[in-house]
């Protein structure tokens, strides 16, 4: 089910350079009555923070009886701000919280999110990894970009953050207003890691075998279709779709859809034990 | 330290016939015997790569030697670790960001029931049991014989399709022998009954051993007991916990990392250690006879501190107990009235008929990568490992290793034929580079050459055939 690739065993640099560590905002929200349902840790992607899955989906899957937590990657959100920002660092502060959850977690990571998710990935054994509309770094993504918002895209290219369109974003079924609004609270990633956005690397085999799932909308003018479909290919399968939504699918009109799609997905998960 | 155990084969099963129906079939069940730190990981990684698993504990918590509730645990008040949290760690559950560099036992025991929780892993551990025997049985499986620790109760036997021995090798305290000893007045305990520092409060302590445990218990005495001798057999290269503002260990492997080879390493530690710590004979230190890297590093910052102080009086090594004092090496005599011997531990297997684990001649065992036995592909070692760093990484990469390998009798008999032969071809391997008292340490490992191996093992089980 997972990335192909050699477990690798030696981690001189994990050994001799720990990533340094930083504050992390984690919010949760978690149903009144215990159940067996795994808890579900939401990634947000570059420029977003904890606040893009409080809006809606981390309420909505502990009705459903997930106990869900969203974080921000540091210098995000309510987060530290750490200038010097890795993929890596972020990857650690995934880590860190899944292991700080009382059982074994979803990881569900949004845009570069999921990369980051991807990483983490290598580096505990989640109950199962979703991602959704998934930037997994290459330089389509940034083909895409610059055509769909050349002017918003450039400046990144010179380490200043990317500035998004309403459009690129959201379907036109998201109030204007609304929309406004989400655009004012992003902010952006650490120039280095973005830059690794373009060249991500190789990356590590996920551990512990999870299954997988990827999800994406054919109407994303963040993600291509070619990249979404190669990002599900890559763990063995055909992405979710959901036409007419924007990238940020989380926070669009039709927010529902997909997370119940993950929802659905996961109680079908076979138990592990 | 005496136990239960003890009394081990006392039972009637030698004669048990394999049809027996007393013995209860668990199918391609696993046993993994101890749910300490080696047994915990084995259990998780089993579950992991799709095997049930029934573990046995003789305790009723997890943890283990670091469970200091346990009346094996050797850990004291003051236990600190010596590795820092990298190389700690298990690699795919880290340890928390705001926890220190060098956490207490407490904060690992909780690590530990996190750990097990986590991964929900106690449903498969039967707490409050003891195993007595593991015998092979018809189709290279095994019968493994339980009771209630302590001995009450009856005997049960499971059969299983592997057994994972994970039982720990620091809880059967190695006793050295002195002339005289019995008749010595003074108290003498070994240093896994050493528990709190106000055992050594206004006494006049003599610690033998420079092992880490032996260094440690040094330092405490020498902030409260009256005097504090440390006799030490050589001298010793004493490792700070920092150099260059870094935990010594992140720094090594900074070295290691850029394949430094051993002699310029040696030479940077050298070099480190004139500049901080200087000479240790100014210190009334014997002048170490080796290299750095050449015996298990000992790290503690604070042994040379105290010498400096005089409130650790180095010593040579004991050469006979009297009625009331002890004579040294070079003649002198000290009166001490409490001898703490940190003389180390020996491992233990006595569930396991001699020869099992290929110990028939030389009486310890003899492994490919510390792990598995030649010819008993079924039966495997977890964390019988002295690293120069944490164990827990290097057991939870034994225990992946391991279940890939059984998964692949399952899968592919061909090329678990294949390991089986590797096996054969590699029991009794070190992976220490130069290693002095290599007699004694026969388990000494150095991670980075251990687990170069260890990931060559995995790399061979994917290989495709």
């Amino acid at each position: 089910m997972s990335q192909g690739g050699r477990l690798r065993i030696m981690r001189g640099k994990d050994w001799a350079d720990p990533v340094r560590p930083a504050r992390r905002e984690v919010r949760e929200a978690v149903p009144e009555t215990a159940g067996d349902r795994p808890p579900v840790l939401f990634v947000p992607g570059y420029g977003y923070g904890a606040w893009a899955f409080e809006e809606h989906w981390l309420e909505h899957a502990a009705q459903r009886g997930f106990p869900a937590y969203a974080m921000s990657l540091r210098g995000h959100g309510g987060s530290e701000a750490v200038p010097d920002a890795t993929l890596r660092a972020y990857a650690h502060d995934v880590v860190q919280v899944a292991a700080s959850l009382p059982r074994q977690a979803v990881l569900v990571g949004h845009g570069a999110g999921a990369l980051v998710v991807s990483r983490a990935l290598a580096r505990y054994p989640a109950r199962a990894g979703v991602l959704v509309a998934p930037v997994l770094g290459g330089a389509g993504v940034l083909a895409a970009n610059l055509r769909h918002n050349p002017f918003g895209t450039l400046p990144a290219l010179f380490g200043a953050r990317v500035r998004w369109r309403a459009r690129q974003l959201f379907s036109a079924g998201l109030p204007a207003e609304t929309a406004r609004g989400y655009l004012a609270r992003l902010g952006g990633a650490g120039g280095r890691a973005q830059w690794q956005l373009l060249r991500p690397g190789p990356g590590e085999p996920a551990v512990g075998d999870p299954r997988m799932l990827v999800l994406g909308s054919p109407d994303d003018r963040v993600v291509p279709a070619a990249a979404l479909n190669r990002a599900a290919q890559r763990y063995g399968g055909a992405p979710l779709l959901f036409p007419g939504m924007g990238h940020a699918m989380m926070l669009d009109a039709r927010w529902r859809e997909p997370i119940d799609a993950i929802l659905d997905w996961l109680e079908k998960l076979p138990p592990r034990g | 330290m005496s136990t239960s155990t003890d009394q081990g084969s006392s039972g009637s099963g030698d004669t048990r016939h394999q049809q027996d129906p007393a013995v209860s079939d668990r199918g391609e069940t696993v046993c993994v015997i101890g749910a300490g730190a080696s047994g915990l990981t084995a259990v998780k990684n089993l579950r992991e790569h799709g095997f049930d698993v029934d573990c046995y504990e003789r305790e009723t918590g997890v943890g283990g030697a670091w469970n200091w509730r346990h009346d094996r645990s050797p850990v004291y008040a003051a236990t600190h670790l010596i590795s820092s949290k990298p190389f700690t760690q298990f690699p795919d559950f880290p340890m928390p960001d705001d926890w220190p560099d060098y956490p207490h036992h407490s904060m690992l025991l909780s690590y530990f029931e996190r750990y097990a929780d986590h991964f929900d892993l106690r449903r498969h551990i039967w707490f409050g049991t003891e195993v007595v025997r593991v015998e092979p049985a018809e189709g290279e499986r095994w019968d493994v014989t339980t009771r209630s620790t302590g001995g009450y109760g009856v005997e049960r036997t499971s059969r299983y399709a592997a057994v994972i021995v994970a039982n720990g090798h620091n809880w059967s305290p190695k006793m050295p022998e002195y002339e005289g000893l019995a008749d010595f007045r003074g108290e003498v305990i070994h240093a896994s009954a050493y528990k709190d520092v106000k055992q050594l409060r206004d006494r006049k302590v003599l610690v033998v051993g420079a092992g880490n445990t032996g260094c440690d218990i040094a330092v405490e005495a020498a902030q409260a007991a009256a005097a504090c001798w440390h006799s030490t057999r050589r001298g010793y290269w004493y490792a700070p916990k920092y150099v260059l503002g870094r935990p010594a260990d992140q720094v090594n492997d900074a070295a290691l990392r850029m394949r430094l080879p051993v002699w310029l390493r040696q030479w940077l530690f050298h070099r480190i250690l004139r500049l901080t710590v200087g000479d240790l004979t100014r210190y009334g230190l014997p002048r170490p006879d080796h290299k750095v890297y050449e015996t298990h590093p000992i790290a503690n910052s604070q042994l040379v501190y105290y010498a400096g102080h005089g409130r650790i009086r180095p010593v040579p090594d004991v050469a006979r107990f009297d009625r009331y004092d002890v004579e040294l090496t070079d003649g002198r005599r000290i009166e001490p009235d409490l001898v703490v011997l940190a003389t180390g531990y020996l491992p233990r297997f006595e569930f396991l008929a001699p020869g099992l684990l290929g110990d028939e001649d030389s009486g310890r065992p003899s492994l490919y990568l510390n792990t598995f036995p030649a010819g008993r592909p079924t039966l495997a070692v977890a964390g019988l490992v002295q690293p120069d760093s944490g164990i827990f990484p290097i057991s939870h990469w034994q225990t992946v290793l391991i279940a890939r390998a059984l998964r692949l009798r399952r899968t592919d008999p061909r090329r678990a034929e294949a390991f089986a032969e590797r096996v054969r071809s590699g029991v009794g391997q070190r992976y220490a580079g130069r290693v002095k008292e290599s007699s004694r340490h026969w388990f000494e490992v150095g991670h980075v050459d251990y687990l170069r191996a260890v990931q060559r093992a995995l790399d061979g089980l994917e290989k495709a055939a």
